[in-house]
């Protein structure tokens, strides 16, 4: 039974990703402690909320430098929401923050936009992004997703990577695209909540898994 | 234009999802966990659970519903009825739910929505807003479920939610609830234009076309659909065809 632990540092609600992923018949646990990583097959951080309070509770619980030692290792790691965001160098939400640095780039405010409400609240479709091309889901842990689907966002910032390589999924937002998925070897960061966007959510956690 | 969300919505009441007229007379229509299973396969994108008797007999009851709900349905789930703290509204978030809709404790004590914004997040916080027809051009706000009066302009209350940290508006005409007479599109397009946050209508859709309608005249979000998918007269993905057909994106899963 694959071993998934949820990082819970007390942001937003990870209950339901606890529950998505138990469907799948993982044994799940939330996590506060870099001791509760030292079993994991698959680690997710999740969270929903401000990204300097964020990093601010993850370095409080010791959590920021195991959560780097994991990702170099090659194990799994999905960032959800500002757990995605969390996962790069730096955000400018209410001032410079610093983040996890493991995958480069900045996180921005969504741009205004006539007619177009911030926050973000609702579906959008996915589509392949990036410097790969159309294939480049081929190859993730996209690849049961039809592209096109919508996901569920709830959100006023997003990512902009450094490099467009990390950059697999955008979503249209006004006239812009932003960021909606990353992928760094086994590290992925999903601005959307793949728990809440139905079946089609669903088979992203799945192939997760395969990992 | 973004994509129009078809929100289901299941006003519970003990073990049933019941229905009535402007929120009187109610019937039973089935078990909540079935109808949130349909809904859910018929390709809804959300859940909005309305607790009509926790004033009465506390939270447990639509505590223990979206618990079960949480574990087989992975779209976002609104709660809402008696909500009066933080400490209820987190309760529910921790049962799965992912944002409050907070009505009567409100308006009673506007801080709440701050209160909640704050220790939950503004996309946690829906404000519900029952409203009845006064005059031309002019609404006021119902609380306890449609049943008494307050004498707040709606408007107004629409605009000082937004300000005081809601992440959205859920505006239920009590006039049209359960009536299919159609939406009250004036009062939704007062409210649209009044705020910067997303805006959820319902109350009185009986036919998709009555929802494409709404849509292209008021720019509104969302909207929340009871009778149309409880008597079977639709399923959700009928009033997704229509919609489509008539020009207004909708959300594929």
């Amino acid at each position: 039974m694959k071993k998934v632990r949820i990082i819970d540092y007390y942001l937003g609600n990870i209950f339901s990703v606890a529950r998505a992923f138990e469907s799948f018949g993982c044994d799940v646990k939330t996590v506060n402690t870099p001791e509760g990583l030292e079993d994991a097959d698959h680690i997710v951080l999740p969270g929903v909320g401000a990204f300097g309070e964020g990093m601010r509770r993850l370095n409080e619980r010791g959590m920021s430098g195991p959560i780097r030692d994991v990702a170099a290792s090659g194990k799994p790691l999905m960032g959800i929401c500002l757990g995605m965001q969390l996962l790069f160098s730096f955000s400018e939400e209410f001032g410079r923050h610093e983040g996890l640095g493991i995958i480069p780039g900045g996180v921005k405010r969504l741009p205004e936009q006539p007619g177009v409400k911030i926050p973000h609240i609702g579906w959008g479709s996915i589509v392949p992004y990036g410097d790969k091309g159309e294939e480049v889901w081929d190859g993730s842990i996209l690849k049961k997703v039809r592209k096109g689907k919508d996901m569920y966002f709830v959100h006023s910032y997003a990512a902009c990577p450094e490099e467009d390589e990390s950059w697999i999924a955008g979503t249209l937002f006004g006239e812009n695209i932003f960021c909606s998925g990353v992928m760094k070897g086994n590290i992925y960061g999903f601005q959307f909540h793949p728990e809440k966007s139905g079946m089609e959510g669903l088979k992203i956690l799945e192939e997760f898994l395969k990992l | 234009m973004s994509k129009i969300r078809i929100i289901a919505r299941l006003d519970i009441k003990g073990p049933n999802v019941i229905k009535g007229i402007r929120f009187d007379g109610l019937r039973i229509m089935g078990r909540p966990d079935e109808l949130a299973m349909r809904y859910y396969e018929q390709g809804a994108d959300e859940l909005l659970y309305i607790d009509t008797v926790a004033s009465l007999y506390g939270r447990d009851n639509i505590a223990q519903v979206v618990r079960e709900a949480a574990g087989h349905i992975f779209i976002p789930m609104t709660v809402g009825g008696g909500i009066r703290s933080v400490e209820d509204a987190r309760a529910l978030l921790q049962s799965g739910a992912d944002k409050v809709a907070v009505n009567t404790a409100a308006v009673k004590r506007p801080e709440l929505i701050t209160e909640i914004a704050e220790a939950l997040g503004s996309q946690a916080v829906v404000a519900s807003l029952q409203v009845k027809k006064k005059g031309p051009e002019s609404w006021e706000i119902y609380i306890d479920n449609g049943r008494e009066t307050t004498g707040i302009d709606a408007i107004g209350w629409a605009k000082r939610a937004a300000s005081l940290g809601a992440g959205e508006i859920l505006v239920t005409s009590v006039d049209r609830d359960g009536t299919a007479m159609g939406f009250e599109t004036e009062l939704v397009k007062a409210v649209v234009q009044a705020v910067n946050i997303p805006v959820i209508a319902g109350g009185g859709a009986k036919t998709p076309e009555d929802i494409s309608d709404l849509v292209l005249e008021t720019g509104v979000d969302a909207v929340t659909v009871a009778s149309m998918i409880h008597y079977k007269r639709y399923r959700v993905g009928d009033i997704k065809n229509v919609l489509k057909a008539k020009g207004v994106p909708v959300v594929e899963h």
